[in-house]
């Protein structure tokens, strides 16, 4: 059973989202995602600057078998990518929640409120109806 | 739903992750990849191969039937139980499949063929069998599992009686026999020694459970994968197929143009090749900027021209990213690969890249 924290919010596409003290927020893939892709042995993450739309591949996550995208959950600017994710992408794996976040953006105007991201219950749900 | 082994519920019971290959619902990875891969390079691991098809020949004309069929030549097995890697071809000299060939008997030879490929292989020898009166039999009844890995051998033979056991490890590379009411061989997939076993079907669970109990992991076709390609071995689909001849695909070693009067099917398309040398050939390449090769990624020469990975992955062991890629046979020491757009910097090396645990690709740095 994976873990999903009550105080972030979800994409359909497993991607989480935490928001920082500062206005911005963080974004990494949920513990679901992490288990499903196995495990990571390159992180590709946005450099800081890039502006990305909602819903538009700004990440890519490696794991032995195969390359995957990882979506922005909202528009923005990237602030920062992870820069620990270089050398330990496994990071990811181990700490999804926490020192494996992909990367910060600074949302659009009205783009937080705006955004399609769900509650840690209707994420839960959304899992329960892959089967995971 | 697709095909089962006779391990199928047990890999469920296991936890392992259960993906389609070739029909069949097999599982890539029990907990993760990289330690399964990790267990057979310096311990022990085991796999289920029972997907894979054995196919008994029987008749006095066997052999010659296997000299027509196969592009490597039988001939070379002069002791029974040794074995033999060779491509089976079309009359246009692209490869049907590759195969072990085990010589048991002057009558009596057995094949293991892939398992994407069992229906189209097995026509193909059921349609030229008759000619040399050869009886063509799908061992549907037998399981096959893989211990591999330096502790392999000696585990593998704890499953064995102290007679049978002696009789296992004495057995030599490539070479396989009926050791106890099993087919024990010293062949694998994987650049470690271990042993090939093919029982009853209803023998294999019991078998797995007690290689676990010794400490042989289970492993996934993941690691499979990663452990064959550092081993420098092809995988049929990828790294040849209908489409691509041996001597493009890293197999020129095991094509025997000599004799020259032995008229095996795709010898004619080849023998140009052979004499002339192939415009392509599947070289190694090792990753020295960061990320991961995959198949069908652009292989850009300098100087011009273009090649294709066919298979690629990050290698557990060297801890890079390795893959095999079909270049111009001119291509030098150094190629760039495209990968999502951007061009990376790529070492040619000779495979293998790591046999029995060992790095055989040198300083990191450059070319040395």
């Amino acid at each position: 059973m994976s873990t999903v924290p009550a105080d972030l919010r979800y994409t359909k596409s497993h991607e989480w989202v935490r928001t920082l003290a500062d206005g911005t927020v963080e974004v990494g893939i949920t513990d679901h995602a992490q288990h499903a892709l196995g495990d990571l042995v390159f992180v590709e993450v946005p450099e800081a600057g890039r502006t990305v739309k909602a819903g538009e591949p700004c990440a890519v996550v490696e794991s032995v078998k195969a390359a995957s995208d990882v979506y922005a959950p909202l528009a923005g600017e990237v602030t920062a990518g992870n820069p620990r994710l270089g050398e330990a992408p496994e990071t990811v794996n181990t700490d999804a929640y926490g020192e494996g976040w992909l990367m910060r953006l600074r949302p659009a105007p009205g783009a937080l409120t705006g955004a399609a991201l769900m509650s840690a219950a209707d994420y839960q749900k959304v899992l329960e109806a892959e089967g995971g | 739903m697709g095909r089962h082994t006779p391990l199928f519920k047990l890999h469920q019971e296991l936890g392992a992750r259960i993906v389609d290959f070739g029909g069949w619902d097999m599982p890539v990875q029990y907990s993760s990849q990289i330690g399964e891969h990790h267990a057979v390079r310096r311990a022990a691991g085991v796999f289920d191969v029972s997907h894979m098809c054995v196919v008994d020949l029987r008749g006095a004309r066997v052999r010659a039937l296997l000299q027509q069929l196969l592009a490597n030549d039988v001939a070379k097995l002069k002791t029974p139980g040794k074995a033999l890697y060779s491509c089976m071809l079309n009359e246009r000299g692209g490869v049907i499949d590759d195969t072990i060939v085990y010589y048991l008997s002057d009558s009596w030879f057995r094949a293991v063929v892939n398992a994407g490929t069992r229906d189209k292989d097995l026509a193909w020898i059921r349609r030229h069998a008759p000619a040399c009166g050869v009886e063509v039999t799908e061992r549907t009844d037998l399981a096959m599992l893989a211990i591999q890995g330096p502790e392999g051998r000696a585990k593998a033979a704890q499953l064995l009686t102290a007679a049978d056991a002696g009789a296992a490890l004495a057995l030599h590379t490539f070479v396989g026999r009926e050791i106890g009411g099993w087919f024990v061989a010293r062949t694998g997939y994987t650049g470690e020694d271990g042993f090939e076993i093919m029982m009853p079907a209803a023998e294999a669970v019991p078998a797995w459970r007690r290689l676990n109990s010794l400490g042989v992991a289970s492993c996934g076709l993941g690691a499979r994968d990663t452990l064959r390609l550092e081993a420098g071995m092809n995988l049929y689909g990828n790294d040849m197929d209908e489409g691509t001849q041996p001597f493009e695909s890293g197999l020129g070693w095991t094509v025997a143009m000599e004799p020259h009067e032995r008229a095996f099917i795709g010898r004619e398309a080849l023998a140009p090749i052979a004499r002339g040398g192939s415009p392509r050939r599947l070289v190694g390449l090792v990753l020295t900027d960061r990320g991961v090769l995959r198949s069908h990624q652009r292989v850009v020469i300098p100087g011009g021209g273009e090649g294709e990975i066919t298979s690629g992955t990050f290698s557990p062991t060297l801890e890079r990213s390795i893959a095999f890629a079909r270049v111009p046979a001119d291509t030098g020491a150094a190629v760039q690969v495209d990968i999502r757009g951007k061009l990376l910097n790529a070492r040619v090396v000779k495979p293998p890249f790591v046999r029995s645990g060992q790095s055989l690709i040198g300083s990191s740095k450059g070319p040395s």
